[in-house]
């Protein structure tokens, strides 16, 4: 790619790092695109969403996409790690109050409370 | 012009002269971490609204399941009172069809910044001039940031017309307050976007610019993220 390592440098991306073609975006958006489908699909499926694995694998391909869409789209992969921390530093405070007031409030404290 | 306000210019790329707009060799910001205070901003900002977005998704799903009348998401409801019944009022087609739209728009994004950045290097095959074309890539980031826009004035509107207000219940409210700051934040991305468009008509973005761009693609993929999660959590998890 054209990008000198000086623009690097100038936007924070690792000299070393290598940024992906517009053929790899496409192909990236290719597997976004496969991924979205595959949730679609599976909510169809009367029998797949009654079943344990659905929601795990739905919050899976979710997070999948979203880190693929961070690392390569937003080129966290090859940016400053300070830039990593800003993002993921908040986003992981962010689970964990998401995951308090869950099992504060939400259907994860009923359950609780109802086995008490 | 003073010097001191020629070099202050300098950082954003060009000096005003008496004549007009010179362009001048761009220079990052110079700062103790050598990165720029800029995409340090964004960042940090990105960073806040990934807590703004996590609290508003944490709202609807504590209340999820909590509404004392329908119309609900995922199941049919029968109005006690009228005897009326209400469809599940979630569309699984259009929303889909609409993060398909959405994820494209990332795509199309990335692939401007992409042209811009290596605005210089040749280009021989069609397909090099099509990817190098940053104009094309703008113009359908904007297009499909606009029709994911419609699809949600689509949807906002059926469900106004089935029952469903912000004021009906609370699944209504934090549905309608989640996806309408969501909606808020794709229609500031599209006028910033259409901004970008307007100095590529203009003057051309340059490798130089490629910052700005950057500053805005990263915006506009993290509202497409934040769209990733809010799909999977409200629409197809019952």
């Amino acid at each position: 790619m054209a990008h000198t390592d000086a623009a690097h440098a100038a936007h924070g991306h690792d000299a070393h790092g290598h940024h992906p073609t517009p053929m790899e975006y496409v192909k990236i958006g290719g597997i976004l695109t496969a991924i979205t489908i595959w949730e679609v699909w599976a909510y169809y499926i009367p029998s797949l969403v009654a079943s344990k694995i659905f929601i795990p694998m739905l919050l899976i391909l979710s997070a999948v996409k979203f880190a693929i869409v961070v690392m390569f789209y937003m080129h966290l992969k090859y940016d400053h790690k300070l830039f990593r921390a800003l993002f993921t530093g908040p986003l992981l405070i962010a689970m964990g109050t998401v995951m308090g007031l869950l099992f504060l409030f939400g259907k994860v404290a009923i359950r609780l409370a109802g086995q008490g | 012009m003073s010097t001191a306000t020629i070099t202050a210019d300098a950082g954003h790329g060009h000096a005003h002269g008496a004549g007009g707009v010179t362009h001048v060799e761009h220079q990052p910001h110079h700062t103790s971490l050598g990165l720029d205070n800029r995409k340090i901003a964004i960042w940090a900002f990105i960073g806040s609204e990934c807590m703004l977005f996590i609290s508003l998704i944490s709202t609807y799903l504590i209340y999820k399941g909590k509404s004392v009348v329908g119309p609900y998401p995922h199941e049919k409801w029968t109005d006690p009172n009228s005897g009326e019944t209400f469809n599940a009022i979630l569309n699984i087609p259009v929303t889909s069809a609409s993060t398909f739209v959405l994820l494209m728009s990332s795509l199309a994004m990335v692939l401007a910044h992409s042209a811009v950045v290596n605005r210089h290097a040749p280009k021989t095959t069609t397909l090099e001039k099509i990817f190098g074309s940053s104009k094309l890539w703008l113009l359908v980031t904007i297009l499909f940031g606009v029709t994911f826009l419609g699809f949600q004035a689509y949807e906002f509107t059926s469900f106004v017309h089935e029952g469903l207000t912000i004021k009906t219940n609370l699944f209504g409210s934090s549905f309608f307050t989640l996806t309408g700051f969501h909606g808020a934040h794709v229609t500031v991305g599209v006028l910033w976007l259409c901004t970008l468009l307007a100095m590529d008509m203009k003057r051309g973005l340059q490798p130089e610019d490629a910052l700005i761009v950057d500053l805005s693609a990263l915006y506009w993929h993290f509202v497409d993220v934040v769209w990733i999660a809010i799909f999977t959590l409200i629409y197809l998890i019952p």
